[in-house]
């Protein structure tokens, strides 16, 4: 504690789980966005990562509540938000938004896998058959027409996704830019800065898993789609950016009487985790980067390339993982006296400590692995695992326009999901 | 009562649509048309004849009274059972202290329940040349448009009808959304119960005729309670004559705590 805080500020009251929260429904939006970038607006060069994204989407998107849940005082009480909800609170939507979004999203998700999931309902055995059949909901007709339709359905929900998913984060910058008691907070720009960021932060993810689950999988990496992302994460980064920038430089040339507290906020409170982490180590250098491959990208090895968009995206995340920070925890430091600040480090134990979002950060990665293992997005089609010889690597690849249903029935039918069976 | 009586109608209007009887909704216009639920109710007590939309309370500090010994904060923790943990206040007294060379300091040890008498002035204008200093108590300000109600997601705070606002511990979630919204300060999440509270003007005093607690500790008269419905009242009469001000104005949550003699560096 610094200065003087109000008697009843002795502790925040957000703590980090709270900064959990907009980082991983950020995500959601920025993976949401670059499957729609392929299924609405045509971006071929994201076919690889189409149906990639959304799995990490729908993945991230089922944590999305758990640190709000476990963050409240009566956890017990939660289901009141949609039984009594009150709404003139920003909040009393979050449920609603919520749902929505994931009922979309999983729509979605089982429109674009369900050839797959019915072809391994048809040709897998035992357990993990049931558990196929399931999944079909009893719809088996994947022919040539039926997949026609599913791809003009697939296509309304890629696009209304994109205003629901900047619905979704746009609202949670809202929840926190409608506070107009706390200066930090309380700007109208922040329903954009949030999009914006959390665009850029699920591109950046998207990136890392890509390449990180290629990896693992011993899969050759597709250098376009990456150089694509790259330029896409760029784009959004310099939106991102500036809005931010914008925003600081009105408030200080402005200098209402609530700059005082917040250049002091800004210059000693968190400097590291401000200018340090989020404007210099996650802005700055990967605009560098990004600027630079995006410019010098024909003279570049591709791999080069592509490991440079890994190192951008590593730090674009860093640096939106500090700005979750700095905006929630950052304005809570804040005294409502103006007067003083509060201080945090966050326990290491306990419901809310590091630990504890710890296991929150992780669970969507081990739901990503559940569900690639039902329906691995890189392998549209029911290979059995001792298939993997190099050749028919390639031929996989080439099966891969199935997920945009771009191929022809034929090579659909004839060419891959003969050989899948058993 | 106009609003009981139609409530009243909408009911046995209801019976009669299911029922078809006319007749009985006739008569029970005619037999009930204006007795209170209360004096239903049986007991009578000056609690259950108390009607929210009757009252229009308004509370008045008066700065220049207060001497800062703190009777009100400890007289308030006992009379609502206020934990004694000191982030929990829902009211507390502030010291300011100015110094000669244009320093001004704020503190409220424990939220001023010990009094400053013994308080040392805090470490920054310890030593220096004090010009000016007073105390300024505060409690919640029942805002007439309080952005605490506006972001419960849950309803469980809520505005009365006499302006008082009031938590439901049943309903509330814990989230702390309005501790968030609250430019004031006012609100706390109890350690046990992991719900949030506040100040409630001592509405279970007020609803039978008596003064809140920290109203009626104060030696000095520096707090005053009282009913605008009243224009006899000392609240009415202070409105209506001396010059007010109320904190954060700006905030737009028109506060229904009034400060007589408030100094521009009080937030």
């Amino acid at each position: 504690m610094m200065g003087y805080v109000y008697p009843n500020e002795v502790e925040i009251q957000w703590s980090l789980l709270i900064v959990l929260y907009p980082f991983i429904t950020g995500l959601v939006a920025g993976a949401f966005v670059v499957s729609s970038l392929y299924h609405v607006f045509n971006v071929r060069a994201l076919k690889p990562v189409a149906s990639f994204s959304l799995v990490m989407a729908l993945s991230f998107l089922l944590v999305a509540p758990l640190p709000l849940q476990a963050h409240l005082g009566r956890p017990e009480r939660a289901f009141e938000i949609f039984l009594t909800p009150n709404f003139s609170s920003a909040m009393a939507g979050f449920g609603f938004i919520w749902l929505s979004y994931l009922i979309l999203v999983v729509a979605e998700t089982w429109l674009v896998f369900r050839p797959d999931i019915v072809h391994h309902a048809l040709t897998s055995t035992g357990p993990k058959r049931l558990v196929y059949r399931v999944l079909t909901l009893g719809a088996y007709e994947i022919s040539e027409e039926a997949r026609r339709i599913d791809e003009r359905v697939i296509k309304v929900l890629a696009a209304i996704g994109v205003p629901a998913a900047a619905l979704l984060h746009g609202y949670v910058g809202f929840l926190f830019g409608a506070i107009k008691a706390n200066p930090w907070w309380s700007t109208p720009l922040m329903p954009v800065i949030f999009l914006l960021s959390a665009i850029v932060s699920g591109i950046a993810l998207l990136i890392v898993m890509y390449i990180v689950v290629m990896k693992l999988l011993d899969r050759p990496v597709d250098h376009a789609c990456v150089s694509s992302l790259a330029k896409w994460l760029l784009a959004f980064l310099v939106l991102d950016v500036t809005i931010e920038g914008l925003e600081i430089l009105s408030m200080a040339y402005e200098s209402e009487e609530s700059w005082e507290i917040v250049s002091q906020l800004i210059i000693q409170r968190i400097p590291i985790s401000y200018l340090g982490i989020q404007l210099f180590l996650g802005s700055l250098i990967p605009l560098v980067i990004l600027g630079a491959l995006a410019s010098t990208l024909s003279q570049a090895r591709r791999e080069t390339a592509t490991a440079f968009a890994f190192l951008a995206a590593v730090l674009v995340l860093v640096g939106v993982f500090a700005m979750r920070w700095n905006v929630v925890i950052g304005g809570q430091l804040i005294s409502k006296s103006t007067r003083g600040f509060l201080s945090y480090s966050p326990p290491l134990g306990g419901r809310e400590g590091v630990l504890a979002a710890a296991a929150f950060m992780m669970l969507p990665f081990y739901l990503f692995y559940i569900i690639t293992s039902l329906i691995p997005p890189w392998q549209r089609v029911a290979f059995e695992e001792d298939e993997g010889t190099p050749q028919e690597e390639g031929e996989r690849q080439e099966a891969l326009p199935a997920m945009g249903w771009a191929s022809s029935s034929a090579e659909l039918q004839s060419g891959v999901w003969s050989r899948g069976g058993r | 009562m106009a609003s009981y009586s139609r409530r009243r109608f909408m009911k046995l209007g209801a019976n009669a649509a299911f029922g078809g009887l006319l007749v009985y909704t006739a008569r029970g216009l005619v037999s009930q048309p204006s007795s209170p639920p209360a004096a239903e109710a049986g007991s009578g007590s000056a609690y259950d004849l108390y009607r929210p939309e009757e009252h229009d309370w308004a509370f008045i500090i008066d700065t220049s009274k207060c001497i800062g010994c703190g009777r009100c904060a400890r007289a308030c923790k006992l009379e609502n059972d206020v934990p004694w943990e000191p982030q929990c206040n829902r009211t507390w007294v502030e010291r300011y202290s100015f110094t000669a060379d244009g320093e001004v300091s704020v503190d409220s040890p424990d939220g001023g329940i010990n009094g400053f008498a013994v308080e040392e002035l805090p470490e920054e204008v310890q030593g220096k040349e004090i010009t000016k200093s007073f105390f300024v108590p505060k409690l919640c300000n029942q805002c007439e448009k309080p952005p605490c109600v506006q972001v419960c997601p849950v309803g469980a705070t809520y505005k009365t009808g006499d302006g008082v606002v009031l938590v439901n511990r049943d309903r509330c979630i814990g989230c702390r959304y309005c501790i968030q919204a609250c430019p004031y300060g006012g609100r706390y999440l109890l350690p046990k119960e992991h719900v949030v509270d506040k100040c409630t003007w001592c509405y279970h005093r007020i609803t039978r005729g008596q003064l809140p607690a920290c109203v009626e500790a104060c030696p000095v008269g520096a707090r005053a309670f009282g009913d605008l419905r009243d224009p006899e009242s000392d609240v009415s009469r202070v409105l209506a004559e001396e010059r007010i001000s109320v904190l954060k104005p700006e905030m737009g949550t028109k506060p229904n705590v009034s400060y007589l003699d408030l100094d521009g560096a009080v937030r």
